[in-house]
């Protein structure tokens, strides 16, 4: 598949701007500059850019509590991200969200879910939005191995292959949920196995490789869009840092072996996408790292932007709750 | 005016509904060949896109009407109130939360209307009267009509409303016929019944009694029978309960110093518990005698018409509580 080469470089911009994003919030979460629970994508980020660079600004994504990637790969903005995290009015939810749900409805970002599987109906509700006004729009979910097994996820898959909706499922199959093992809790060798059961397309695809992701999101995108119903996609990924930021002080056993996550940081996807576009001759090693530095610029600038922004007033608390208000009881 | 069977007034509001915008449309389990009633001649008007019958699965079709409601569709989902444990998290965890969680902005015009077929012999899970659970959530609005014509007002009002709406629609009435005002006959040309607006169903003196859906018309017969006794009730249907109109009941209560509750739902936390605590810390010093609730016992309902029967509000009930403030 040929692809445009400022989408190649913008995948790569992103990516970086995940990874510089998550960097920091590990920084300054370690610092104690905010508190609560998140949850760093670093590793994953060839799965999020890769998909939302096959979609437009007017399709739609929901996502989980792993929910920073997904907005930045969607083209959402780092200051606003970083201004939520801070619970900060400038943040993408005014500061009544926070990491776990960010949203960004301007570009199509439905919103981030901490139930996990819960956005996925959500998501397929925009589908058949696209299906009941004959547009063409089309809607994507992304959720983990661990919320493969959620009612949600199969009733969502159900309804969008009965309806033959505009909907891509992509499992983000980071191999843990939390520290419980993708193999000791899905019943099937691959979740992508799953399609199988609702009569859709199953697409096993390396999640290191944004390029693949790339390609079997844009062959999904078209099904969608030519009417042709949903594609379940897993790519194939790993979480390099713990489930949750404030979890690591948290004593438990061990649950997998730096041998392993020595393993799958030798395939890492920035590594990889880089070097495909250099070996192309898209990019130099040094635009490559000039890349990167304008992104550790940009999220530099971001964190400023947040720590800047005041808090919410106390008014803030009432408000937001009703499209048409009612009186507080 | 018409006289007109509270479920044809249900499916009026929806075909009226979905004629002035095609953004309206119904899904819900065997409503193309209208099961319950309410979606008769739909299909055939409207076209199998926006009359959906679902699989049986309530958690992703609640989301499903949820997330079209976030790109601008105003879904109507008919559903039971007991099915609807099986999408309490679509329910909760988005429909309520979406539009405060993400600072406002995600917009959810999305009705549920959710049967209580109660009173029938339906047994322990087809009868639930669920609403005061969802009182305790913010974020969604909560309508419990109590006629025929305030069942269409209310659903049309409902359809136009951004706001996650559900109607609590007390299948002990859906035989019940009513006045329905013709459109022509209206002011404003249609029935539309505004959320937040209780009505005086019957003025009296004596007593205040609010009653909750089809609790409304069993207060009714007890305010006549207590007529009888030269006792003058005052009888006040909130017809939503959020928002409740608090104002209409405090003003009753200053006037008649007392106040019976009659609720289908089980007592503990009901809505009845909420009325009777807005009017303990708001109007307490105009009542005369403590307030009484009125409501289901704490039991599930059993299946046997012996034993059923004795759990809801009864008219008798209702009126032995009336006696009761008036012992004082």
């Amino acid at each position: 598949m040929d692809i445009d080469q400022d989408t190649l470089l913008l995948m790569l911009r992103r990516m970086w701007m995940i990874r510089n994003f998550e960097l920091k919030v590990m920084e300054v979460h370690e610092a104690g500059e905010f508190t609560g629970a998140a949850h760093p994508y670093i590793g994953e980020e060839a799965v999020a850019v890769g998909a939302c660079a096959a979609l437009e600004d007017t399709d739609y994504i929901a996502g989980n509590h792993r929910s920073h990637g997904h907005p930045i790969a969607k083209g959402g903005r780092v200051d606003k991200a970083m201004a939520e995290l801070y619970g900060r009015v400038d943040g993408y939810c005014k500061g009544k969200g926070g990491s776990m749900h960010l949203a960004d409805y301007s570009i199509g970002i439905l919103g981030e879910s901490g139930i996990l599987g819960s956005s996925v109906p959500v998501a397929v509700g925009a589908a058949l939005a696209a299906h009941i006004r004959g547009e063409n729009f089309v809607s994507l979910a992304f959720f983990g191995d661990g919320a493969s097994n959620q009612g949600a996820l199969h009733e969502s898959m159900n309804l969008a292959s009965v309806w033959n909706l505009p909907m891509i499922f992509l499992c983000e199959n980071n191999q843990y949920a939390v520290t419980t093992s993708y193999a000791e809790t899905v019943a099937v060798e691959h979740v992508s196995d799953r399609a199988s059961a609702y009569n859709m397309p199953g697409l096993l695809v390396d999640g290191q490789d944004a390029i693949a992701m790339y390609e079997a999101t844009s062959e999904a995108v078209n099904r969608a869009r030519a009417g042709e119903g949903p594609t379940l996609i897993e790519g194939l990924t790993y979480r390099y840092e713990e489930h949750s930021l404030g979890l690591g002080r948290v004593r438990r056993g061990e649950y997998r072996t730096q041998e392993e996550i020595d393993s799958w940081r030798k395939r890492d996807p920035l590594d990889i996408l880089e070097k495909a576009l250099i070996s192309q001759g898209i990019a130099t090693r040094e635009e490559c790292d000039a890349i990167n530095a304008e992104t550790v610029e940009e999220v530099e600038k971001a964190t400023d932007f947040a720590r800047n922004s005041p808090f919410p007033e106390p008014e803030a608390l009432f408000e937001d709750m009703w499209a048409n208000p009612i009186p507080q009881p | 005016m018409a006289q007109t069977v509270f479920i044809e007034a249900i499916n009026q509001a929806i075909a009226e509904e979905m004629r002035r915008d095609e953004n309206v449309y119904i899904m819900g389990e065997d409503i193309r060949r209208a099961v319950y009633g309410a979606t008769a001649d739909l299909l055939g008007e409207f076209g199998d896109k926006r009359v959906l019958d679902t699989p049986l699965s309530e958690n992703g079709f609640f989301g499903a009407a949820i997330g079209s409601s976030l790109v601008g569709m105003r879904p109507i989902v008919e559903t039971l109130t007991s099915f609807m444990w099986v999408g309490m998290d679509q329910l909760i965890s988005q429909a309520a939360k979406m539009r405060y969680m993400f600072g406002g902005q995600a917009t959810l015009p999305v009705v549920f209307r959710a049967t209580m077929f109660y009173g029938g012999g339906s047994a322990a899970h087809h009868s639930d009267r669920s609403y005061p659970m969802f009182m305790n959530m913010p974020g969604i609005k909560i309508v419990v009509p109590s006629n025929p014509a305030d069942m269409k007002g209310l659903l049309k009002a409902a359809v136009r409303d951004d706001d996650p709406v559900i109607i609590f629609e007390d299948g002990t009435l859906f035989g019940m016929r009513g006045e329905v005002p013709d459109d022509a006959d209206l002011p404003q040309g249609e029935l539309v019944v505004p959320f937040g607006e209780a009505k005086i169903v019957r003025e009296g003196t004596d007593c205040t009694i609010v009653g909750i859906a089809g609790a409304v018309n069993h207060a009714v017969v007890a305010a006549n029978t207590l007529a009888a006794e030269g006792v003058s009730v005052e009888v006040i249907d909130p017809r939503t309960l959020v928002p409740f109109d608090k104002q209409t009941v405090l003003d009753s209560v200053e006037k008649t110093g007392r106040l019976v509750i009659a609720d289908p739902a089980h007592k503990v936390c009901s809505a009845a518990s909420e009325i009777a605590s807005i009017v303990a810390e708001e109007g307490f010093w105009s009542l005369q005698a403590p307030i009484q609730k009125v409501a289901s016992e704490q039991v599930h309902i059993p299946y046997t018409p012996a034993l059923e029967k004795l759990v809801y509000p009864t008219a008798d009930k209702i009126a032995a509580a009336v006696r009761r403030t008036l012992e004082s």
